[in-house]
């Protein structure tokens, strides 16, 4: 049983849906986003997703861009990315690192799941990995026991989502909406049909992603979702603040406020 | 993925649709001026080639001035085919941008156009050309504000827009279809050459010469010369600045390692965890640190080979086709006018070249002027 299906678990038993922050690595420096993650988990998130910087982040929109490219400018490498899931994991939090597929494809898909393993990682998030180029790193997932979350567009057909969620371990990653992340807000009807079209495929936890900044927006999404994931928001958080100790209280208000949300509306 | 299988699926029926082959080479005769020509370069092959006999194949004189004219023209339709209503497109040296809104323009459709924002600066030309056709120019400021910021952008608009609009892209590259069906439009450059040598030498030619960014302009005119295997088929990348740190040149297939980029595998300019590099080159349409993945496979065959050209050689070919032939090359087109007059050198007279003339340069004297100092 992985630690994220754990926080699932949890979260299902409480009668309310799972809430899952994302921070990038080294933003705006390595302490501070580790201090950030910390805060998230105190304040009441149940899963952290860790982003790897990468050169190209083709999903992300301005904000987080401009996050991870600062965090690459700073230096930030891979085994910075490990060091803050050590640090999300020993507090007791499931962490997952949301890569590009790149970075992994350099390192080796086998020597990243030992060393994501031995930080304390939970698993990948893949937003540009497809099933058909997954070989490698389900191999490698299935031997170091790592979590492989895929995911799911509006656009997706039934194969597809057959094809997807039949690969996904720890929950599916259901895209709102057509889009980039930070920039649209999310429309429930769209994500709510997307998540009812991906539990005709399988048992799996099913958490909407893309377009929720709001205590309301995650209140709406946990009606029918089994998690609320939200990124942009928080980096924006983190961004905005004229110093890193403002930023990370605000993060930390966010996450309450986030945490509420999904506790609401059941 | 839903909207790449359709391409895919769309493109797979229009190929073999007599009535979309024939609209297509309705327009690619009868409005970009295909056939192009194939000119004898006698002064450039004799002074500056070792006296080896240059052809050049004249994608200059096609319509908007580059070969890019060829791919558009068959994505337009296709857009239309599928009835959608805008397409987007991705520009460096501003050729596919222009070839875009102009094919746009033909056909009443929607253009917008992502360039990096040092690219809109060094070819200003061109951005008021697009503009002029009624596109919209979108600069774009991540990154190194070059080809491969303008293409991140416009993959992020496509993700959003897809149901109304088509992504237009301009190389042998990013996902499937995408390789195959650019690489379709611009083989007509290789099927005319290999004939019109024929005709002018009576033999092929000993070497196929073009400059590689992406790689569309040498798909183009290799595809047709794979079969020949006497034909050596070579690529010139460039070099950039010559200090030899990869991240000073954009030679992805002669520095680089394999990758995924843009939604292929292929040769990248990467580091040791998989950061794409930036890149460095005198010319904004080769200065892009992927490369088409069938010149990849070219590569690793052995069946073209790939050097990098210099900015300083770039120049140095550039100045030479205008003196000699009276012809103002661009700056992409110049790394492999340059190509060939190394390897002219190396192979001496009675050697038979062919030279891709990609583009022609008028949208380069700024760059040219401020490197000349004339």
């Amino acid at each position: 049983m992985s630690t994220v299906s754990t926080a699932f678990e949890k979260a299902q038993a409480e009668d309310r849906a799972a809430l899952v922050g994302y921070l990038p690595a080294g933003f705006p420096d390595k302490e501070t986003a580790i201090r950030a993650a910390l805060a998230m988990c105190e304040a009441g998130a149940d899963v952290i997703e860790v982003g790897l910087p990468y050169s190209d982040p083709l999903m992300d929109g301005p904000v987080i861009a401009d996050a991870v490219y600062r965090a690459l400018k700073g230096g930030t490498r891979i085994a910075d990315v490990f060091d803050t899931v050590t640090a999300i994991a020993d507090a007791g939090t499931a962490a997952l690192v949301m890569t590009y597929w790149n970075p992994v494809d350099k390192y080796g898909p086998d020597a990243f799941a030992r060393d994501l393993a031995s930080a304390g990682g939970a698993g990948l998030i893949t937003p540009d990995l497809t099933p058909e180029e997954a070989g490698p790193w389900l191999a490698a997932s299935d031997h170091h026991h790592l979590d492989r979350v895929f995911l799911v567009a509006p656009s997706s057909t039934p194969t597809r989502i057959e094809q997807i969620t039949k690969l996904c371990r720890g929950f599916v990653y259901a895209v709102s909406l057509m889009g980039i992340t930070g920039t649209k807000e999310a429309v429930s009807s769209v994500a709510g049909g997307t998540v009812a079209r991906i539990r005709q495929h399988t048992d799996l936890p099913v958490a909407v992603g893309l377009g929720v900044n709001t205590r309301d927006q995650a209140a709406d999404v946990a009606a029918f979702a089994d998690g609320v994931i939200v990124g942009s928001a928080f980096v924006r958080r983190l961004a905005q603040a004229p110093a890193p100790d403002e930023g990370v209280a605000a993060v930390r208000a966010l996450t309450a406020d986030l945490a509420e949300g999904v506790r609401r509306s059941r | 993925m839903a909207a790449i299988e359709q391409l895919a699926k769309e493109y797979e029926a229009a190929r073999t649709d007599p009535e979309f082959t024939a609209e297509l080479a309705d327009l690619l005769t009868n409005y970009a001026a295909r056939p192009t020509l194939v000119s004898e370069a006698k002064r450039f092959g004799a002074e500056f080639c070792g006296g080896a006999r240059v052809l050049l194949k004249r994608e200059d004189l096609a319509h908007t001035g580059s070969h890019k004219i060829n791919n558009v023209l068959g994505q337009v339709l296709l857009t239309r085919r599928m009835g959608k209503t805008r397409v987007i497109a991705e520009t460096g040296a501003g050729q596919h941008g222009v070839a875009t809104a102009t094919a746009c323009a033909l056909l009443g459709l929607e253009c917008a156009v992502y360039m990096g924002e040092e690219d809109t600066r060094r070819q200003a030309l061109n951005v008021s050309r697009m503009r002029m056709l009624g596109a919209e120019v979108i600069p774009v400021t991540a990154g190194t504000r070059t080809l491969k910021d303008a293409m991140n952008e416009a993959f992020r608009d496509w993700v959003t827009t897809v149901e109304t609009t088509h992504y237009c892209i301009g190389s042998v590259g990013g996902p499937h279809p995408f390789p195959m069906m650019v690489r379709d439009f611009q083989r007509i450059i290789g099927v005319e050459a290999r004939q019109q040598v024929l005709h002018i030498a009576g033999r092929l030619p000993d070497a196929v010469v073009a400059c590689v960014g992406g790689g569309s302009n040498a798909i183009g005119v290799f595809h047709a010369f794979i079969p020949d295997q006497a034909v050596r088929l070579i690529g010139c990348e460039a070099g950039g600045d010559g200090d030899g740190r990869p991240e000073r040149t954009a030679a992805t297939l002669t520095l680089g390692s394999p990758g995924v980029l843009h939604g292929m595998r292929t040769y990248l300019l990467q580091d040791d965890e998989g950061q794409t590099l930036d890149t460095h080159s005198i010319s904004a349409g080769l200065d892009y640190p992927g490369v088409g993945p069938e010149h990849a496979w070219l590569k690793d065959t052995g069946r073209a080979e790939y050097r990098s050209v210099s900015d300083a050689e770039a120049m140095e070919g550039f100045a030479a086709l205008c003196r000699t032939e009276g012809i103002i090359p661009a700056l992409e087109s110049s790394h492999a006018i340059a190509g060939a007059m190394a390897l002219g050198r190396e192979l001496g007279p009675g050697a038979l070249i062919l030279v891709n003339l990609s583009g022609r340069g008028d949208k380069d004297v700024a760059t040219a002027s401020a490197y000349f100092g004339v």
